[in-house]
């Protein structure tokens, strides 16, 4: 047992710091995250990830067949721990491709997939996004009902999408439609490689509680699409669906480790500063304690991934404890930033911009932020049934249809 | 970096699993628990013939030499099996005489304990409930001439009714207690004036002691270390000791939920095992998430240990104050997916939710340990 880095992983992380010392901006400033500028923010991430193709650290875990670099899953957790440690804008929005379409297509593609499709994403010349959820199937995604009936060469796809991310900037959209809809619902779905320039397809943005508009409904009103988009085989699509959820490795996870681990120190020194009454917010007993434990729990989602990451490096397969690392990162994060918003008080909801708004109003849209990880890539409740089921083997509450 | 135990490590942890199951059944431990004092020697010495006492403790005193990764292993074995005690209470004796004393009171005290002939117990805690600098104060000791005299009451001291040795924590200035003037001296536990008055517990699968000095006299060659030096000797083996505990309490929390999986498949009601109601599954995954939590913590601090590393206490207090929460929690819905049979005696939830209730209190509570954490980070 050795939570040390050995010299070899030591000098791979050396590597990745100085690449990403070189290469940020003079100042070690991006793009703000909180940009009004879409357009702005698009262009900045594609040049980046133009930037870090050249240099061939995209895509690091592809197998080198496939333009990666069949890194191991130690050298994908230190690459991500650096990439979070330097406050590099957050690729997985671009990077559905890299994390998600780009295993999807080497698992289940044809070579013509592969060789067409791969590339691009790697280069970030082309953005994807995913058409998963609608507006009658989140939880429930195997209700879906966007259907894509056959003619011919090609498909023609009729439905709606929800909580697409960044769908107006996207070249490509990675999508599931019912094609059999006589099947149970598992066994007639297909995944589709969609061109999102087809005639046929509309965005709409979904303005959400933040008051930005980071996701959109997408609109498919008899977009054909050719015969070749279709991935995996016909009715194939759960099993697409499957092979993109168990790609999870955990070391995504590690991203919001360390930004949860930079948020709470800025609380601290918050708290620090903070006059509340006659003295500092970090004096308040109470704060303390739940700044104590809003640290516990940082440190300890460290460790859970650090064991998950072993168990997957040893075996291939994920612990027990994997399964718990979206429940307990989407929780404690709400912990904390209720903790900062009972820290700041009144003062807690003064939004960027105002008189008298602390840190720009920055923790109340955190906190707004932190009811969204709760609810997506499976609500508590699902990971919950899920745990319950699959992990703890405990009977199943519903019928399979 | 591996997160991970070695093929070796897991050996043990199964060696210890099989033992256990077999020596310390839960009739065995009901055994003990109806007894007067909880102790049996038969299965003593069947500990001692395993080597354990010895697991960390270095070669020369006869022990194994292992790391406190190891004895980790063990302990949560036992935490498991509600395994008697003597056993934590002796190695962390052994801990402190490692730590503390000088070569000729090794091989007096260290050797025979590692062999299984000398039992210790520490008592450090006082009528102030707690486990720093001014519960030492409880016992204070006067020199004169070749010896000390201590006088004052140590309490929650585990085991110390069968302990050969009471290692306790003085403090020789009662004008004020201080860091350093904290002494630590080893007394023998039949002492004229050393009197153990057990306490009625709720947990009596772990007797615990009232240990009151009456001008009790021991040789000043008794005093481990330095006079008034012992406090960061004192401080390392509380971390130890605080992560071992976790430990225990970690596999005792396992062993909880193993316990609630199983009843939910089994009982029926309305026509279907309970476990299939989204209530009872959802209790159980949060007793997952608790559990596998406090075991990474545990272990990650388990390591710093064994690496004697300056960020052991910091672990410590967060493997501590979260796994004090999480025994809590699981043991309370241990009784409460039990229905009414988790109410009665009959059922074993009681003696774990008994046990969950100590360890929450030993060596610190889960405030304590935040308040501990909020100074180690500059709150």
């Amino acid at each position: 047992m050795d939570l040390n880095y050995t010299s070899d992983e030591t000098r791979f992380r050396d590597e990745v710091r100085a690449w990403l010392a070189a290469n940020l901006d003079a100042d070690g400033e991006t793009v703000s995250p909180d940009s009004e500028d879409m357009d702005q923010w698009m262009t900045y991430l594609k040049q980046w990830q133009r930037k870090l193709h050249e240099a061939g650290w995209s895509g690091i875990s592809w197998p080198k067949e496939y333009g990666g670099r069949g890194a191991t899953i130690i050298e994908e957790l230190i690459f991500t721990e650096e990439m979070a440690r330097a406050k590099v804008p957050n690729l997985m929005n671009i990077s559905i491709g890299i994390e998600l379409v780009g295993p999807a297509i080497m698992h289940h593609g044809t070579d013509e997939q592969k060789l067409r499709y791969l590339p691009k994403i790697l280069s970030g010349e082309e953005i994807w996004s995913q058409g998963f959820s609608e507006p009658g199937a989140g939880s429930d995604l195997a209700s879906l009902r966007t259907l894509a009936v056959e003619e011919q060469d090609h498909f023609v796809i009729t439905g709606q999408k929800v909580w697409t991310s960044w769908a107006e900037y996207s070249e490509y959209c990675i999508l599931l439609a019912r094609t059999d809809p006589a099947a149970p619902k598992h066994k007639g779905i297909s995944c589709f490689l969609v061109d999102m320039r087809s005639p046929g397809i509309t965005i709409r943005p979904t303005r959400q509680i933040t008051g930005e508009a980071e996701f959109s409904e997408v609109f498919f009103d008899g977009v054909r699409v050719p015969a070749e988009s279709l991935l995996g085989g016909i009715n194939q699509g759960w099993k697409v669906a499957m092979t993109i959820l168990a790609h999870e490795r955990g070391t995504s996870a590690i991203r919001y480790q360390i930004r949860f681990r930079s948020e709470l120190d800025d609380l601290v020194k918050l708290a620090k500063s903070f006059i509340r009454k006659d003295d500092n917010a970090a004096a308040d007993p109470l704060i303390r304690q739940k700044l104590a434990q809003s640290f516990i729990e940082v440190e300890i989602l460290k460790y859970n991934i650090y064991r998950s990451v072993t168990q997957i490096m040893r075996s291939g397969k994920p612990g027990p404890e994997s399964s718990i690392i979206k429940l307990f990162w989407s929780e404690m994060d709400r912990r904390q930033k209720e903790l900062a918003m009972e820290t700041l008080g009144p003062y807690s909801q003064l939004v960027q911009n105002s008189k008298w708004a602390v840190d720009h109003g920055r923790w109340a849209k955190a906190f707004l932020w932190s009811r969204a990880g709760t609810i997506y890539a499976g609500s508590s409740e699902i990971q919950r049934n899920i745990i319950a089921e699959r992990v703890l083997g405990l009977p199943r509450s519903q019928e399979q249809k | 970096m591996e997160f991970g135990f070695t093929e070796e490590q897991e050996m043990i942890r199964s060696q210890a699993a099989e033992f256990l199951k077999n020596e310390s059944s839960v009739t065995f431990v009901r055994e003990l628990m109806s007894s007067e004092h909880g102790y049996s020697e038969e299965y003593w010495n069947k500990l001692v013939s395993l080597g354990w006492l010895g697991l960390i403790f270095p070669e020369q005193y006869g022990g194994a030499g292992l790391s406190f990764i190891e004895l980790t292993v063990v302990l949560e074995a036992m935490g498991a099996a509600l395994a008697p005690a003597s056993f934590f209470s002796s190695i962390l004796g052994g801990l402190v005489l490692l730590e503390a004393g000088d070569e000729e009171q090794k091989n007096r005290w260290l050797k025979p304990l590692v062999e299984g002939r000398n039992k210790a117990t520490l008592a450090l805690s006082g009528p102030g409930g707690g486990w720093q600098v001014a519960d030492c104060s409880s016992v204070t000791a006067e020199r004169s001439n070749g010896s000390y005299s201590l006088s004052g009451t140590r309490l929650f001291v585990p085991d110390a009714h069968h302990a050969d040795l009471i290692i306790c924590a003085v403090s020789t200035d009662t004008s004020s207690v201080r860091e350093n003037n904290i002494t630590l001296l080893v007394t023998a536990r039949n002492s004229d004036g050393l009197n153990i008055t057990p306490l009625r517990t709720m947990d009596q699968t772990r007797r615990l002691y009232d240990v009151t000095f009456e001008q009790v006299r021991v040789p000043a060659t008794q005093v481990l270390g330095k006079p008034g030096k012992a406090w960061p000797i004192i401080r390392s083996v509380l971390a130890k000791a605080t992560i071992g505990l976790c430990a225990e309490m970690v596999g005792g929390a396992q062993k909880v939920l193993d316990m609630c999986v199983d009843y939910s498949k089994q009982r029926i009601q309305f026509g279907r095992p309970i476990g299939s109601f989204q209530a009872i599954q959802h209790k159980c995954a949060d007793m997952l998430l608790l559990i596998e939590s406090a075991r990474s913590a545990t272990y990650a601090a388990a390591w710093t240990a064994s690496q004697n590393r300056s960020d052991t206490e910091l672990l410590a207090s967060i493997a501590k104050a979260y796994t004090s929460d999480a025994y809590r929690y699981v043991v309370g819905e241990g009784i409460q997916i039990h229905g009414g049979m988790g109410f009665t005696w009959e059922h074993d939830m009681h003696l774990y939710f008994k046990r969950a209730k100590a360890d929450e209190f030993n060596f610190g509570d889960s405030n304590y340990h935040r308040e501990r954490i909020a100074q180690l980070i500059g709150l």
